[in-house]
């Protein structure tokens, strides 16, 4: 019971926060609310009892990619403009998706049920056998890192093809460093008109105040 | 951000738990919730918090560019070598068994290092990541 009122008052703040998100125009708070719907989701996943879920969900979605988003409004402007087109082909699209994606949710086995066929197929054996196959009392690490090895492997291969595109992408020249410096004189110049820069500031800090400019 | 005093003091105050939580997570991943993944992006977090308050430059020089890239591959490689390790042993790939003296304990010591590598791997993406984008403002 406790559960299902949690559950309504995470999907309504989802709503209510997906639907800010919309009519924003200033994408400073909207990359703040995406944080707050990942927190949400993750807050879902702990009620969903998938608590590796929720960590990965709050760590990654409401964390480092909130933070690489503001990292990349410091590179645009702040401000969305207004679409040049209609929203009613878009809403209509949507509607229909969604409708059709909930029509088909009638047809999944209801949440938690034993009979289900992804419970009946290798679950039984992770919760059974894992402890004496496996050792851990942990079974999400046990099928993650061990039953299924071959797949972590290719999610991390993944993580390691999506920093070598960014690098080869954002990374410019040759060399070990390249792409990672800032351009000499381009921070000489910004240096120059930052009045905020003031000489009363810890002077150990770096002196030619090349990291002035703060990311966020 | 130099010029916040509070968010540099208390940033200073929190990187080293943060590095701490990161490594419980790390490895008390085969215990509760968490693993590689989970500490790796805490574990990145720490190093852009720490750029964010004190400045790219400092950032690159706590951990540079070019340990971090490697790094990224590192992961993978260690990932992929307990892999090959099992395949040496004259196991399956990614067979932990034959790794320890015992089957149980070989999944252990396997599933330790797959972790290592994997949370590897995933904050030093990270740091790679932010390093490239932070580094293009002007």
């Amino acid at each position: 019971m406790i559960i299902t009122l949690i559950d309504i008052a995470l999907l309504t703040f989802m709503g209510a926060t997906a639907i800010a998100i919309l009519r924003l125009r200033s994408l400073f708070a909207v990359v703040m609310l995406s944080g707050i719907y990942s927190l949400l989701a993750a807050s879902m996943f702990v009620a969903l009892d998938a608590v590796d879920v929720a960590f990965t969900e709050a760590a990654v979605g409401a964390g480092i990619s909130t933070v690489l988003m503001i990292t990349v409004l410091s590179l645009t402007g702040e401000r969305e403009r207004a679409p040049g087109h209609s929203p009613i082909l878009p809403m209509i699209v949507v509607t229909l998706t969604g409708a059709a994606l909930i029509y088909a949710t009638f047809d999944m086995p209801a949440f938690g049920d034993a009979n289900a066929p992804v419970n009946l197929h290798v679950a039984p054996r992770y919760l059974n056998d894992s402890m004496a196959e496996v050792g851990l009392p942990n079974v999400v690490t046990s099928v993650l890192a061990s039953y299924r090895g071959y797949d972590t492997l290719g999610e991390v291969t993944v993580i390691f093809t999506a920093a070598v595109a960014v690098m080869m992408l954002l990374g410019g020249r040759k060399g070990d460093d390249a792409g990672f410096k800032n351009e000499p004189e381009e921070n000489s110049v910004a240096d120059g008109d930052d009045p905020a820069d003031d000489p009363a500031d810890d002077p150990a800090d770096d002196p030619s105040g090349k990291n002035g400019k703060g990311t966020a | 951000m130099r010029h916040h005093r509070v968010l540099r003091v208390v940033s200073k105050l929190l990187i080293p738990f943060i590095m701490l939580f990161a490594l419980y997570v790390q490895f008390h991943g085969d215990f509760g919730p968490g693993g590689g993944f989970q500490a790796g992006v805490i574990m990145a977090s720490a190093f852009i918090l720490y750029g964010l308050i004190f400045g790219l430059e400092n950032a690159r020089k706590v951990a540079p560019p070019s340990v971090v890239t490697k790094l990224v591959a590192a992961g993978v490689l260690i990932y992929a070598g307990t892999g090959y390790a099992g395949l040496l042993k004259g196991a399956n790939f990614l067979d932990y068994n034959v790794l320890g003296a015992t089957p149980v304990g070989g999944q252990h010591l396997g599933i330790l290092i797959i972790e290592f590598g994997v949370g590897t791997t995933v904050a030093a993406a990270m740091v790679t990541i932010f390093f490239l984008f932070a580094g293009r403002e002007r």
